[in-house]
């Protein structure tokens, strides 16, 4: 991906192409709104860029922690009525999903 | 007129059960109290009386007189509740019935407890007023023209109201300790892996953690113990014992705090860093440090120069974590579902669900969080927020070496008009300056009211070293036990009590 501008930036075009990609179908006025506001948090937090992190190591986790690990027992899971009750649309006894291919596929 | 249940800390509630009174007479109590005045308040997403008085019923039929047994409490929405419906106050979840229940609401179910209901947020716990809930505005019952703080809004209202003895809230930058200092409530952020996430509906997954807001610092430490320790099913959560924590809130109340070695933040509202800060909060925070003094402590000023820049890191980790752990809410399993009409394919209706499902906080941190991740800004952005993350670390372990304590303002002004920061992401995310460095260092902190200002509660931060959570609840029982003296009564007995009258009109 190419389409974003230098740092510290978020053009109205960028801001779209972002929302495309973590799928929301932003409407025109949010497209203006979020512009504006987004650049204004954008360079507050750019300021993460002046501290001095030479040889610095990223924090992922307060806790350091690696391997949990939990004996290999079969457990009992929620029932498959019970899930497909929450699911927006369920037939045969599954999820019912949209179709995930375009017409022109 | 009986004794009004709803004015009573939790300890003396226990104390009523234990002289006759019955689980479901306090439940009542309060369920009198929500339907009179939740009206204005709007601290409840959900109420649902008579599964309240169900289940008080079977704790009185169980003669059960032990512990929290028969207590009424509140649970943030965020909190999955088996067959109890819960939003995280976003429309993408509205008409969900989780088949489960979280570990915190497990554990409250266990040790007895009457759930009265599920309290208002900010959507996704994204918010500092609880004015991103896609559902209602809640409001300060010290004044219903202002922020009841958030993202933990409606446990704060309804607990400093009255509508519950105590409430569950979530904190990933301040959600617990904001809303309680503004609302002149305890609230404690415990330890990051200290109590389990399991079935907490994640914003950012590396700094969430539950707590308790309560009226006191003793009922704090009550409901922390209950919620708390270690759960196989959060890979996250600490396998060590907890602290001791009602013990130490007892022993702080004694006042003595001779030997503890305080230091007092110069980066949050210290000199040349009040810029925000109102004078109000200054001077309540300054009488709060001298009466620790009074008390024993040694006090002394610490320099943490890399909390300047906790604001920055933080909404770039944690809106970064968020666009992750939204994902889910695509449209398939559970929720919302929009478009599916036939014409369209899945990206289609997922992006369709996800606009209308969404608010516009949660979208604009999804769309920060998608560009603080990708491809050539990762390092610029993230990466250095998580080296930030690290220098704040440094700085708490190195203050930590001469002192036994860290303190603050919790917030740099008293809670602010409804709608004043709406339009302005930066001025509401200033709400959290003071409570961002403990979040990305994962450690505990205590917020305990400190006066008034301009008629409104000030809150006072404590922060301790990872699993030192007792020491928060020992030095906040201290300060709340001479002021209380001082004062001749509880912190919250200056909160008039509305009539259901008053609030009716």
């Amino acid at each position: 991906m190419s389409t974003l501008s230098e740092k510290g930036h978020l053009t109205r075009d960028e801001v779209a192409h972002l929302a495309r990609l973590a799928r929301l179908a932003v409407t025109d006025e949010e497209l203006d709104l979020f512009a504006g506001q987004l650049a204004a948090v954008l360079d507050a937090v750019a300021q993460v860029g002046k501290a001095p992190v030479e040889d610095v190591a990223p924090t992922t986790h307060a806790v350091p922690m690696t391997n949990v690990f939990r004996p290999d027992v079969v457990r009992p899971s929620l029932p498959r009525d019970v899930v497909l009750a929450g699911a927006p649309a369920a037939e045969d006894d599954r999820i019912r999903v949209p179709r995930i291919l375009g017409e022109e596929a | 007129m009986s004794a009004d249940f709803t004015a009573m800390t939790v300890t003396e509630l226990q104390s009523a059960l234990a002289d006759g009174a019955t689980a479901t007479e306090l439940t009542e109590a309060y369920l009198d109290r929500i339907a009179a005045d939740d009206q204005t308040l709007g601290s409840y997403l959900h109420v649902d009386p008579e599964a309240a008085l169900a289940r008080a019923g079977e704790i009185d039929a169980a003669g059960e007189k032990t512990g929290l047994a028969g207590i009424p409490v509140a649970l943030k929405d965020v909190v999955v509740t088996e067959g109890v419906p819960t939003t995280s106050g976003s429309k993408i979840l509205e008409g969900w019935t989780p088949p489960y229940d979280a570990t915190v609401a497990a554990r409250l179910k266990t040790a007895g407890t009457v759930l009265l209901g599920k309290t208002n947020m900010d959507e996704f716990a994204m918010g500092s007023s609880t004015e991103n809930s896609a559902y209602q505005v809640t409001r300060n019952p010290w004044d219903t023209d202002r922020i009841p703080g958030g993202s933990s809004g409606g446990s704060s209202a309804a607990v400093a109201g009255g509508l519950a003895p105590w409430a569950i809230g979530t904190d990933t930058g301040g959600s617990i300790r904001q809303p309680a200092a503004v609302t002149g409530l305890v609230g404690h952020k415990p330890t990051y892996g200290s109590v389990s996430r399991y079935g907490l509906i994640a914003f950012s997954s590396s700094l969430d953690q539950a707590g308790p807001m309560a009226r006191t610092v003793l009922d704090a430490a009550l409901l922390h113990e209950v919620i708390g320790g270690h759960d196989p099913l959060d890979s996250t959560s600490i396998d060590a014992p907890l602290p001791v924590l009602a013990e130490a809130a007892r022993r702080g109340a004694d006042g003595d705090l001779s030997g503890l070695k305080v230091g007092v933040v110069r980066e949050l509202g210290g000199e040349g860093h009040t810029d925000g800060y109102e004078d109000g909060v200054l001077a309540r925070v300054a009488e709060a440090v001298a009466l620790l003094e009074s008390l024993g402590a040694e006090v002394r000023e610490v320099s943490c120069p890399a909390f300047d820049l906790a604001l920055a890191a933080y909404y770039l980790i944690a809106p970064s974590e968020a666009s992750s752990n939204l994902a889910r809410f695509d449209g398939v399993r559970y929720g919302l579902r929009v478009g599916d009409d036939g014409s369209r394919d899945l990206d289609e209706v997922m992006a369709l669900t996800r606009e209308q499902g969404f608010g516009p906080e949660v979208k604009r941190r999804i769309i920060l969080g998608t560009y603080a991740l990708s491809s050539g800004y990762y390092e610029a952005y993230y990466g250095q927020a998580q080296k930030v993350r690290t220098l704040i670390s440094r700085d708490f372990s190195a203050a930590y070496a001469d002192v036994d304590v860290l303190v603050s303002p919790t917030t740099p002004t008293v809670a602010f008009p409804l709608g004043a920061r709406v339009d302005d992401p930066i001025a509401m995310y200033a709400a959290d300056l003071c409570t961002l460095p403990a979040s990305l260092a994962g450690l505990p902190a205590i917020s305990v009211p400190c006066g008034l200002s301009e008629g409104l509660p000030v809150g006072f931060q404590i922060m301790a070293p990872a699993l030192a959570d007792d020491r928060c609840y020992r030095v906040a029982a201290a300060l709340e036990a001479a002021q209380d003296a001082a004062r001749g009564s509880r912190f919250l007995d200056q909160l008039p009590v509305r009539s259901a009258g008053e609030s009716a009109a």
